[in-house]
Parts: C-alpha cells; sequence; structure tokens
C-alpha cells in the first residue's frame, strides 16, 4: 500500500536563516531542503538571501553564490553546467528540473502562474528528486535508478556475425531513434512518477522504460523477443498508468509516457 | 584505506506529494481512481434497486421512494456523474494506449476535457430525463 505521509526520520524541520549580503538591493530568498547524515537531526529547510546582481541567471548560479559567498556546507552534483551531464537535477518549485538549465525568474513565473497561493514567501523553493534516500542536501542516492537502467541491458545485442564495417541504418530506422537517444538519465522523470513513488522496487520508472523502447526500437538489434519478454511483468512494465508526470518533467523535452505506451503496443502486436 | 567511523543513519526520504506540483493529468488519474472506487458503491445501488424489484411491490415502492427524494435524486446524479466520468477517463486512457494525444498540449486538454465534458453531459441527461418524464 503507498506510504503517503513521510517517514519519522524524514519529516522537515524549520532550519536556519542565514544573514543577508551586505550592502545589496535586489535580493531573492531561496528556501533550500538541508540534512546531514552527521549530525542526527531531522532534516531541515534553511532560508537565504541570494544577491541577484551578482549571479548568474540559472538555479544552479544561484546555489554556486551561495556556497561561495554564504555556506559552504551546502551539497549538491553538478557538473556540465550545460544540461548535459544529468548530475543537477533536483526539484525546483514543485518540479523537477536541472537547475543549470532552470532560470531563476522562469521557476518564479512558473509558480506564480500556476499556484498563485502558495507564493507569498516569493522564495524558491528547492529539495532533492522526490521521494529517494538522501545522502546529502540535494543529493539523493541513484543506486536503485541506475540498476534498473543496466537491468534493461542498454547495448546492442545480435545474433548475425559482426559485419566488416559497421552496423547500418536507413536514415528512416535510424530517425527511429530520435526522442530517445538524447536521454540524459537525469531521473527527473523517474522521480516524478507516482507509481515510481509507491513501486519503484519493482516498477523501472521512466527513464529505464524509455531506453528499453530505445533498443526495442532500434533496426539493428535483434533480440526484440527476449527484450519483451523480460517487461511482460505486472510490476516492470504495467505500473504505468499514464500520469505523465514523468513527460512534464523531462527537461530534454522528451516523452517518456508515449514511449512506454508503445512498447505496451508492442506487447499487444506480437500477441495477435 | 580505512573507512572514517561514522555513526550509521537512516537516510531520510526526500519529500514527494508534500512538495511536488499538481497537474491536470496527476489530478485526474487520481480522480479516475477515486470513481472507480466509487462506481463500486453505485453497484451497490443498482443491486439494491434490482433485489427490491424482485422482493415485491411493498420493499420496491420503499426503495422507488428513497430514489424519488432530494437526498435519492443527489445520490443518483452524483452516480451519474462518476459513471460518466470513469466512462470517458477510460476512454482518455484508450486513446493514450494507442499511442496518440501524448503531446503537452493535448495531454493537458485530453485531461480537463474529461471534467468538463463529464459535467456537461451529466447535467444533460438529467435535463432530457426531468424533460421526458
Ligand atoms: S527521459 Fe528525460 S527526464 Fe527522464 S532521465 Fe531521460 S532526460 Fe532525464
Ligand atoms: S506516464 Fe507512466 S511512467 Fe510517466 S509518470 Fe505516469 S505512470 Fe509514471
Ligand atoms: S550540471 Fe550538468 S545537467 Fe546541470
Amino acid at each position: 500500500m503507498a506510504e503517503f505521509a513521510l517517514p519519522k526520520n524524514s519529516k522537515l524541520t524549520e532550519g536556519k536563516t542565514w544573514p543577508r549580503p551586505p550592502g545589496a538591493n535586489n535580493l531573492q530568498e531561496f528556501r533550500i531542503y538541508r540534512w546531514n547524515p552527521d549530525d542526527g537531526a531531522n532534516p531541515r529547510v534553511d532560508t537565504y538571501q541570494v544577491d541577484r546582481d551578482d549571479c548568474g541567471p540559472m538555479v544552479l548560479d544561484a546555489l554556486l553564490w551561495i556556497k561561495a559567498k554564504v555556506d559552504s556546507t551546502l551539497v549538491f552534483r553538478r557538473s556540465c553546467r550545460e544540461g548535459i551531464c544529468g548530475s543537477c537535477a533536483m526539484n525546483i518549485e514543485g518540479q523537477n528540473a536541472l537547475a543549470c538549465t532552470m532560470g531563476i525568474d522562469e521557476c518564479q513565473e512558473h509558480a506564480k502562474g500556476k499556484n498563485p497561493g502558495a507564493k507569498k514567501t516569493g522564495a524558491v523553493r528547492i529539495y532533492p528528486l522526490p521521494h529517494m534516500p538522501v545522502l546529502k542536501d540535494l543529493v539523493p542516492d541513484l543506486t536503485n535508478f541506475f540498476a534498473q537502467h543496466a537491468s534493461i541491458e542498454p547495448w546492442l545485442q545480435t545474433e548475425t556475425p559482426a559485419p566488416e564495417g559497421e552496423w547500418k541504418q536507413t536514415p528512416e530506422d535510424r530517425a527511429q531513434l530520435d526522442g530517445l537517444y538524447e536521454c540524459i538519465l537525469c531521473a527527473c522523470c523517474t522521480t516524478s512518477c507516482p507509481s515510481y513513488w509507491w513501486n519503484g522496487d519493482r516498477f523501472l520508472g521512466p527513464a529505464a522504460l524509455l531506453q528499453a523502447y530505445r533498443w526495442l526500437i532500434d533496426s539493428r538489434d535483434e533480440n526484440t523477443g527476449e527484450r519483451l519478454d523480460a517487461l511482460h511483468d505486472p510490476f516492470r512494465l504495467y505500473r504505468c498508468h499514464t500520469i505523465m508526470n514523468c513527460a512534464n518533467a523531462c527537461p530534454k523535452g522528451l516523452n517518456p509516457a508515449k514511449a512506454i505506451a508503445e512498447i505496451k503496443k508492442m506487447m499487444v502486436v506480437r500477441e495477435v | 584505506m580505512p573507512s572514517s567511523p561514522r555513526p550509521t543513519v537512516t537516510a531520510p526520504l526526500s519529500p514527494h506529494l508534500q512538495i511536488y506540483r499538481w497537474t491536470w493529468t496527476m489530478a485526474m488519474s487520481v480522480f479516475h481512481r477515486i470513481t472507480g472506487t466509487a462506481l463500486y458503491g453505485g453497484t451497490a445501488l443498482v443491486a439494491i434497486w434490482l433485489v427490491a424489484l424482485a422482493a415485491g411491490p411493498a420493499a420496491y415502492g420503499w426503495v422507488a421512494w428513497f430514489f424519488g427524494s432530494i437526498l435519492g435524486r443527489l445520490v443518483l446524479f452524483a452516480y451519474t456523474w462518476v459513471l460518466l466520468h470513469h466512462m470517458l477517463g477510460g476512454l482518455r486512457h484508450f486513446v493514450w494506449d494507442v499511442g496518440q494525444g501524448f503531446d503537452r498540449d493535448k495531454r493537458m486538454a485530453l485531461a480537463r476535457g474529461t471534467l468538463i465534458a463529464s459535467v456537461i453531459l451529466t447535467v444533460l441527461i438529467w435535463a432530457l430525463a426531468l424533460l421526458i418524464r
């Protein structure tokens, strides 16, 4: 049964309010999830003031600014700062996104337009990816997520002997991979999915299933039957109820829900 | 390398429902489940009506009186809406199952459309029923 409430050790508490930067007159408030494995306390939400005149336009810029100028203990993942490594995924203003491609103004707009009542404080609220074990602050434990990706065997599988040069593909067949190969495995989709929240141990989740479809639809792959067999399971595939949070969340504009629907269609087609 | 000693603590679970922004598709999915469950109650109503019909005029008269009362009509009205909403929701899922309607605008329109259409249809059916009575 789905557990809607947070476990006792995960309940949020009000954290520290950090001093505002002296002399700044264009301030933006940030409310950020903190948890430290070493102090034995519950997670807390800290409040920071960022000097917008001294800081870049993206949410990641603000986090780096805080870490450099206010609180060096704030922990988060980032690497490429251009939306291609997938490490800075987090929950910003109630939606999963990459901190490096989400503008501070943009996420504010979002919240104002869609959620007027909830925006009294004007703060940008940042949490780790939802319903995941937290290692520290904004860093979730993605072990299970990557193990699920590995479980769909994300590599080319063939029976026929390898050709002299390369495995060839027509432009049309290659086009089948558009909207799939761009996935950066950031986990924004999977951790936005309520079905994954309640059944993440058995349901593969949108990212792994989009990847599964990427290999199912690849004209060069010769293991389609076995791949479908492996997915034919009430949980691994069929826990998707087309809630579409995944497609709303994907920072690369991909549509895992559609890929999952295509897999379900392939299952039906091969039965008849 | 010796591992540094640190207290073993269970990692907290990051917040989910508490913080995630609601979307039409999410709300409608939840609603589809709720109406699905509520339909069991509706089916019980139909069963009661059938049993009363079989049990003879006295019992039937009592049940007919209840369904004719304000409260009874409200219950029936709600049942009609729940039924229609769940039916349209089923249609929406069918569209998705054949691989259509996945674009951002289309999926939002489908989710919203289910709600609006179910309300309109319910009102229409009741208006018709009251007219031809
Ligand atoms: S499908 Fe999109 S949201 Fe999901 S892991 Fe890939 S890039 Fe991230
Ligand atoms: S469409 Fe499927 S995978 Fe995507 S969020 Fe919904 S249930 Fe999860
Ligand atoms: S830092 Fe690489 S995706 Fe954001």
